[in-house]
């Protein structure tokens, strides 16, 4: 059986810290220059323009592209034929305090939710997989709170109608409206339980911009941007660069949909070990 | 272009109309959730406070550590709407000037007003950038609180863009 060492995870991890809160994702970039080629409005067009230069100056200078370095969240997709020597968890929270630390980030993480408590770089949040083959995937989501506070979820009748969902979606993205640093992605998920729901439309936000969309997505989006929030919710063309929806069979009695929300700062790395 | 220093008063803002772009030089505090809960509470209470509120700014961020060689790190503003109920109390007690992101409550909007207040917002989510219009940095209070100490920030033409302005106008409307 292939052996891993946890401290080879630790090190993979404290580089996807430097990775994710430097660089900005080439498919987010990529999504932001078209946003940018195709506004008209003068104060979005800035307003994007100071968002790309945000990116390029945060990758030259190696600072963070937003004070918020989130709550970091790592997904972790393990090879079952892969042995794993030592904790991985700690291994994984370990990476994430020496890079937070190291790269100089904002140390968010308050100790207890309700007496608040100390603020530190950990714990973060890991969600694990386990798949076939010798391998493991580990994707960092450093997940701002300011669009983190936006999520939504509900639990739809199973005789709900489409329209209502979309209704759903399209007012969660109205209700984050200026706050949450539009333009948004939106990640969506639909079926499953409360909790998987939820799951999903945190993973739907690291499914490349990129993709063939379905019609779904592209009619949600088309709606979002026709709302005119725009970047910094001053006004213009782009209020979201793209909605990505993910699903998975549910229960006879009930549709759960939810919707987690990214600001234009969309952050992610990931490495296969 | 239009530039103001701190410290605000009428004769600089009454003409500074919302949607207007304005750079802003001087000195602003940041302070965020938990040292707005700590000044309010200080403001009822009656004790000092760990800066003169009077004309000043605060600045809603929470900046990242200070890499090396840096006069700061990422800086950018945080979601202003946490702050809303502690606004009020803050202006009737001096604050002038706030800048942060997004929209603001009714009532934070009626106290702008009232103590002829204004509300900036910066870029959102360019904290990087943001940075480079630091010129000092220091720590005047709350220390345990991490990042949401209060900082003393000179700034030199920060960017800035009124959301709401000391009529009570916003660039948001009325929703």
């Amino acid at each position: 059986m292939k052996e891993i060492k946890a401290v080879k995870i630790t090190k993979a991890v404290r580089e996807l810290v430097k990775r994710a809160n430097f660089y900005l994702r080439k498919d987010v970039l990529f999504a932001l220059r078209k946003a940018y080629r195709r506004e008209n409005n003068r104060r979005a067009k800035n307003i994007l323009k100071a968002i790309l230069d945000n990116a390029a100056y945060a990758q030259k200078e190696n600072l963070a592209i937003c004070q918020d370095t989130g709550l970091p969240v790592v997904f972790a997709q393990i090879g079952q034929n892969l042995k794993i020597s030592g904790s991985l968890k700690a291994a994984i929270n370990s990476g994430i305090k020496a890079g937070y630390k190291k790269y100089a980030l904002r140390n968010s993480i308050c100790a207890d939710p309700l007496s608040r408590g100390k603020i530190g770089f950990s714990p973060c949040i890991i969600h694990l997989d386990i798949v076939p083959g010798d391998k493991i995937k580990l994707t960092l989501l450093p997940k701002g709170f300011g669009c983190e506070n936006k999520s939504q979820l509900k639990m739809f009748k199973p005789t709900s109608g489409l329209d209502e969902i979309k209704n759903f979606i399209i007012d969660a993205v109205k209700n984050a409206g200026a706050d949450a640093c539009p333009p948004y992605v939106i990640g969506v998920g639909i079926g499953a339980t409360a909790d998987y729901a939820s799951i999903m439309a945190k993973k739907a936000l690291l499914i490349k911009l990129s993709v063939k969309h379905s019609k779904l997505e592209e009619d949600l989006l088309k709606q979002i941007n026709k709302m005119g929030i725009g970047p910094m919710g001053l006004g213009g063309k782009t209020t979201a660069l793209a909605l990505n929806i993910l699903t998975y069979p549910t229960h006879i009695a009930g549709l759960p949909v939810a919707v987690n929300i990214s600001c234009h700062a969309l952050r992610s790395a990931e490495i296969v070990l | 272009m239009k530039k103001i220093n701190t410290p605000l008063d009428l004769n600089k803002t009454k003409s500074l109309k919302s949607g207007q772009e304005v750079f802003l030089s001087g000195t602003i505090y940041t302070a965020r959730d938990q040292a707005h809960k700590r000044l309010s509470e200080a403001i009822k209470k009656g004790i000092r406070l760990p800066f003169a509120l009077k004309n000043s700014i605060i600045y809603y961020c929470g900046p990242t550590q200070t890499p090396r060689g840096k006069v700061i790190g990422s800086c950018g503003p945080t979601t202003s709407s946490r702050m809303d109920e502690f606004t009020p109390r803050l202006l009737k007690s001096g604050l002038k000037g706030m800048i942060g992101k997004g929209n603001r409550s009714e009532e934070v909007r009626g106290a702008i007003k009232k103590y002829q207040g204004i509300y900036f917002i910066t870029y959102a989510g360019c904290g990087a950038l943001l940075s480079k219009y630091v010129k000092s940095v220091k720590k005047v209070a709350y220390g345990d609180l991490g990042p949401e100490a209060i900082f003393k920030l000179e700034v030199e033409d920060f960017p800035l863009i009124v959301a709401i302005d000391v009529h009570g106008g916003g660039v948001y409307g009325e929703t």
